[in-house]
């Protein structure tokens, strides 16, 4: 068994099960390597919303071993869990943005929750906005806001922390495929910062978008891993392509 | 498409997620909300509920102190001449005792006076034998130890003297006077865990409605402290408000009812006033309130939250 030696992630044989229904993720076991870039992928129900719930600490697994930057998480005390947490970006499948923020306030957040000076954020945060190109539209609040803008808004927030991990759930789906593509660009800068990146999605057309990104499929719960790669990766050649 | 603008800010922030940009997060009904209100109304009753308790206290206080170094001797003879004769010799007995401050033979005029209103003018000695009275003040207190020495003193000299402690007549007063002291600590008691109550399920309320806020702050990092500061700061301020005009509403009663007993001129009622400890221990009730609703609000977040991972 691996684990805890330069993994930003690893997981050992988990399952997971909501209540006393059957398991939603079974044996699922993988390593996430500093600076790679993953595609999730899978039918929908395939699981790929409940593994990136265990990856962003929103749910305890049922059995099985999960270390994050080389940490057990899964008996690790609550206290120290939004440490954990705050190294982790995360774009949500449906934003999840405060309704009652505005544009600005959504992508502040984190800075705010981790306790930056409000003279030390202004900036960033337009900064961000601008980059992700709503700047115009900083004091909108989520309800006049378009799918894609909410999009960029929540993808904002989640990077704007400059997360060690990124996980993004069907990113592309709310935006046309110009937006979807720059939105891949926008992720695949971020990885060349050193941020590792997960992104779930069922569109296959994205994975060609992306060189030197690793696969993850996910199938009725099972990750298929025939080689071996994601559980046992070879970890110089992962970092140094995913650094290339 | 350029470098992402990307801060390292977060990693090395330290300050507190208070202020405006905080109180922003759970919105606040405010005055239009009932919280404030409800507060109010039970910080009001607790005030009256203590004042009343405490003025009680103090009436209690007042009579058994002017009463426990107090004895009557009642002079029960039926003839007139004998019962003057033993009264005047058991006046004289009593002044010579150390054990006592001060003894006084109430004249006949004023036990006429006293009995006037039931007995009219007709009453006189002989058609209707009055026990002669000497109202005796003690060094000490009036206790059967002393009573009994004053009895021995005067077994002699007035054999049909009785002697009464003062104080063991309002006994039953002082009964009731401290049953009516528990009822408005119980009182006071009742109404705290109501508001605590009230606090419990307003922060429930307010948890349900921004269940969606809080899970986000959760997942973005925020920690169990920091969610449950948020909740209590709007709690603060209800509380704060509604204790404030709480004990405004409160001291209005007080002083009104004030006003109306101190009109009776009775001097058992004019003990019954407020002293300055008083005033401080029901001045210290709104800013109790306020210490039991945040305490209430983040015990009641806490839990809730600890729910989630």
């Amino acid at each position: 068994m691996s684990g805890g030696d330069g993994e930003v992630a690893f997981f050992d044989n988990v399952g997971l099960r909501y209540g006393t229904g059957k398991e939603i993720l079974t044996d699922i076991s993988f390593s996430l390597w500093p600076g790679s870039f993953y595609f999730l992928t899978g039918a929908s129900g395939a699981g790929k919303t409940s593994l990136l719930k265990l990856l962003y600490l929103a749910q305890r697994p049922s059995r099985g071993i999960i270390r994050m930057f080389g940490s057990d998480v899964i008996t690790m005390p609550r206290s120290r869990l939004p440490g954990f947490r705050r190294r982790l970006g995360v774009v949500f499948q449906d934003f999840r943005l405060v309704d009652h923020l505005s544009a600005f306030d959504n992508v502040a957040l984190p800075l705010r929750i981790a306790g930056v000076d409000e003279s030390e954020l202004v900036q960033p945060v337009s900064d961000m906005l601008e980059w992700v190109g709503l700047a115009h539209r900083s004091e909108a609040r989520p309800e006049t806001l378009s799918g894609g803008e909410k999009q960029r808004v929540a993808i904002a927030r989640a990077v704007i922390g400059r997360p060690d991990i990124l996980l993004a759930d069907e990113p592309t789906g709310n935006v046309d495929p110009d937006m979807a593509l720059k939105l891949m660009r926008l992720f695949e800068s971020l990885n060349r910062l050193g941020t590792t990146v997960i992104v779930a999605t069922h569109d296959v057309h994205l994975l060609q978008n992306v060189r030197s990104s690793m696969i993850m499929r996910l199938d009725k719960g099972r990750l298929a891993d025939p080689t071996g790669a994601l559980r046992y990766p070879p970890r110089r050649a992962a970092t140094e392509e995913a650094q290339r | 498409m350029s470098q992402p603008p990307l801060t390292d800010a977060a990693r090395a922030g330290q300050s507190a997620f208070t202020g405006d940009k905080a109180r922003a997060l759970i919105p606040q009904a405010r005055l239009a909300g009932p919280m404030p209100w409800v507060l109010a109304i039970m910080v009001a009753l607790t005030v009256l509920a203590a004042g009343a308790g405490l003025s009680l206290g103090n009436l209690a206080g007042g009579a058994r102190s002017e009463l426990s170094g107090g004895a009557t001797v009642q002079i029960l003879d039926a003839d007139p001449a004998t019962r003057a004769q033993q009264a005047q010799a058991a006046q004289e007995a009593l002044q010579s005792m150390d054990m006592v401050a001060q003894s006084r033979l109430v004249p006949q005029e004023e036990l006429d006076a006293l009995l006037e209103p039931w007995l009219g003018n007709a009453g006189d000695a002989e058609t209707v034998p009055v026990p002669a009275l000497i109202d005796v003040r003690l060094g000490g207190r009036a206790t059967p130890e002393a009573i009994d020495r004053l009895r021995d003193r005067l077994a002699d000299v007035a054999p049909d003297a009785r002697i009464d402690a003062q104080s063991s007549w309002l006994q039953p007063v002082f009964s009731a006077l401290r049953s009516l002291q528990y009822l408005a600590l119980a009182l006071v008691l009742l109404l705290a865990v109501t508001s605590a109550a009230a606090v419990f399920l307003a922060a429930r309320s307010a948890l349900g409605n921004n269940r969606e806020t809080i899970a986000i702050v959760h997942l973005l990092g925020g920690t169990d402290g920091q969610i449950a500061q948020l909740f209590q700061r709007a709690v603060l301020f209800d509380s704060m408000l509604g204790g404030a005009v709480g004990l405004v509403l409160g001291l209005a009663a007080i002083l009104g009812l004030g006003y109306q007993f101190a009109a009776l001129d009775s001097g058992m009622i004019a003990s019954a006033g407020l002293d300055w400890l008083d005033w401080i221990l029901i001045a210290l009730i709104p800013i109790l309130g306020v210490v039991l609703a945040v305490a209430t609000a983040r015990f009641t977040v806490l839990a809730a939250v600890r729910k989630m991972l």
